[in-house]
């Protein structure tokens, strides 16, 4: 047991574990299965039971350097070698680097005769052959419940399967122990009970067919002494192995993004604040047939592709090329951004697959890609293929699974022509954040396409109705006129718009007339001016002259007094006329 | 123990080899519990009366040599193995059922009698 605890600190306080490297199946058991003990993997038949253990081993193995035996009572290692080939995995390989050791169980019930007293040393002799001669830490027997099948003492083979188990966790490694599903109604896990014998783990596979749909769940049945996920997880098989999608486990704790992105079309983000959608929101865009869901949705992808970000574009109706060549109509090029390796498309039918098949490609796409936005076009061809309840599980793990990894999602969803308006898949509705209606107003014997954000979180937005065109240059908000019925649109709008030109250009011309008249007041008004300020101007030269005049009379004058005192000889000649006034006034009266 | 009439299908043609060939048998032990030797002493006692002469008995501890487990399926303790004549036959236990042991080596039909 030391051996294998030492190997590694535990995943958590609790229980150590071991990490399995299955994608998914360790973030629902908390870090892996139980270290050193023996989990049940139980399910019917071809449910993936073999191949969940394989891979175990496998991962263990080469990502965890703990060698593995895997005991297989059911298939020959040729068989096995060459079953998981096509996942990639070479067990030849890792049995020759002693990473993996195999060995097969084969019991004949014909070629065997039970007589006395016996015991399984002869299974605890190989098996611990197996483990000491690669150092195994991790073990599989597929499906030791075959030992029922072929000795028939049955108390013998209880009282020796619980003593393997004994010894398996003595022994320290950790097991995976596979069963067949028992019958149903009997309330058992497996056809003899195995749980009764591996009570710390026990991992339940289910494969089901609804509606022509096979989808396969994982559920942990019980994991003693550590919590984990309780739901069924739908899982799938592809070419890297098992895939567990653990979505419902995430619940609500993503990251809220301030930081605002464009929709792509100028006028539509001034409806939503002036700045667009929140980063790692969810958008949704629903309409009717051709209201253009699609279009709305190429603009988001071709902003994103020019900020540089890279998009996945995922199509359930239309093939990429087809998209291509559509949107290029309407003057939206994504060819460039495909080529750059920043737009990805990502087209398939919905009904391929089932919904877990979908769910569990978009995981990967995602993961592999990383891309800061995601288109899906429509989400209600997904919603056809399962019930609707179903469907709306799936989307809400798609939704949980984008916010987590803080993408902003723009969804599109067809509403068909006799749903009320704002009718849609009712649970996506509170999921969204930003949503966007789109429909078609008929009015006056024509169909215009309307737009109106139904709601956004967390921004102020336009209430407004708002008509749109398709243009060879993309999508355009037209400017809004409000007639008796609400929104003009189509010639409505084109009516009413050109009354208001001619309105405008009367009333243009009545100001410009107005203006014309003031001018020509002012000319008249400063051509009197001027005319009146130089007549001012000749009568003040008058003036002028006037006084100039009279003042060099006074000195004529007074010069003729002067000289005639001087001829008198009765004063001096004086500088001045008064002090000279003065000067005569006293010698006249002293005299 | 309800599938001795299965058994006595498998005895009809190898019948007649019984004279004449010998007989190799194995049995796998662990260790040398009281189990493997009572079943030791009971094949020893058989093959004695049954088969003078042409029997060998190679017995086997997988507590030595647990590699040769594998090579003959070995999964219960103790397992006497009917190397020759062929069919492969195994009989598991401490065979303390004589006539038992006999019907399974195909020693004998499965009827009552001797």
């Amino acid at each position: 047991m030391s051996k294998a605890a030492n190997h590694r600190k535990p995943a958590n306080r609790g229980l150590a574990k071991a990490p399995t490297g299955i994608q998914g199946l360790d973030e629902i058991t908390g870090g892996g299965l139980p270290l050193g003990r023996p989990t049940l993997v139980c399910g019917s038949a071809g449910c993936g039971k073999t191949l969940l253990a394989i891979e175990f081993l496998v991962r263990g193995a080469m990502q965890f350097d703990e060698p593995g035996v895997f005991m297989s009572f059911e298939e020959t290692a040729a068989e096995l070698t060459e079953n998981v080939r096509s996942l990639g995995f070479d067990l030849d390989e890792l049995i020759e680097q002693k990473k993996l050791a195999m060995d097969f169980v084969w019991i004949e019930r014909n070629e065997i005769e039970e007589n006395g007293e016996y015991d399984l040393e002869g299974l605890f002799v190989r098996l611990n052959y197996a483990i000491d001669s690669i150092g195994a830490k991790r073990i599989v027997l597929d499906t030791i419940e075959t030992l029922f099948g072929g000795l028939s003492n049955v108390s013998i083979l209880r009282g020796e399967l619980r003593r393997l188990f004994r010894w398996l966790k003595d022994k320290g490694v950790t097991a995976v122990i596979t069963g067949e599903s028992g019958e149903t109604g009997e309330g058992m896990l497996t056809r003899h009970g195995m749980e009764e014998y591996v009570s710390d783990c026990v991992i339940q596979l289910d494969h089901r067919v609804t509606d022509q749909m096979s989808t396969r769940r994982l559920r942990i049945v019980k994991y003693r002494g550590t919590t984990h996920g309780t739901n069924e997880y739908p899982f799938l098989i592809d070419e890297d192995g098992i895939s567990v999608l653990p979505v419902t486990s995430l619940g609500l704790q993503h990251e809220s993004s301030a930081e605002r992105i464009s929709s792509g079309i100028p006028r539509l983000d001034a409806m939503l604040g002036g700045e667009g959608y929140f980063r790692s929101s969810t958008v949704l865009v629903s309409g009717t047939a051709g209201s253009g869901k699609t279009s709305i949705a190429a603009h988001f992808a071709n902003a994103a592709c020019q900020r540089g970000e890279r998009c996945l574009y995922l199509a359930f109706e239309e093939s990429s090329g087809q998209l291509q060549r559509n949107m290029r109509s309407i003057g939206i090029d994504l060819e460039p951004w495909v080529k750059k390796g920043l737009l990805h498309f990502h087209a398939s039918r919905a009904s391929i697959y089932g919904l877990e098949m979908h769910l569990a490609t978009i995981h990967k796409l995602v993961r592999e890609f990383q891309p800061r936005v995601v288109v899906m076009d429509a989400i209600g061809c997904l919603a056809a293929i399962g019930t609707r309840r179903d469907s709306s599980v799936m989307l809400t793990r798609l939704i949980d699974f984008f916010k987590m990894q803080e993408i902003t999602a723009l969804l599109t969803n067809l509403r068909t022509g006799n749903e009320s308006l704002e009718q849609t898949n009712e649970d996506i509705a509170s999921l969204v954040d930003t949503w966007l209606l789109l429909r078609d107003l008929e009015l006056e014997g024509e169909r215009n396409r309307v737009i109106n954000v139904l709601k956004s979180r967390g921004m102020a937005h336009s209430n407004q109705l708002r008509e749109f065109l398709l243009t060879d240059h993309g999508v355009e908000l037209q400017d809004v006129y409000l007639g008796a019925e609400g929104v003009l649109t189509g010639s409505a709008r084109l009516a009413r718009e050109s009354t208001e030109k001619a309105t405008s250009l009367l009333r243009h011309q009545e100001v410009e007339a107005k203006q014309r008249e003031r001018e020509l007041k002012r000319e008249a008004l400063e051509a009197r001016i001027v005319v009146l300020q130089k007549e001012f101007e000749a009568e003040e030269e008058l003036a002028k002259r006037v006084i100039d005049q009279e003042q060099s009379r006074e000195e004529t004058n007074q010069q003729d007094r002067d000289r005639m005192g001087i001829s008198r000889q009765g004063d001096k000649v004086k500088r001045d006329v008064e002090p000279a006034v003065r000067s005569t006034k006293t010698p006249r009266s002293r005299t | 123990m309800n599938n001795s009439s299965q058994l006595t299908e498998y005895t009809a043609p190898t019948e007649t080899d019984q004279e004449t060939e010998t007989w190799e048998l194995r049995l796998y032990i662990a260790g040398e519990t009281p189990r493997s030797v009572a079943a030791f002493a009971n094949l020893k006692k058989l093959c004695e009366i049954h088969l003078p002469g042409r029997y060998q008995i190679e017995v086997i501890d997988l507590m030595q040599n647990p590699q040769l487990a594998a090579g003959d399926q070995i999964v219960a303790i103790p397992t006497l193995v009917r190397k020759l004549p062929e069919p492969l036959r195994r009989i598991v236990g401490d065979l303390s059922n004589t006539e038992r042991t006999l019907v399974g080596l195909q020693l004998r039909p499965a009827k009552p009698g001797q």
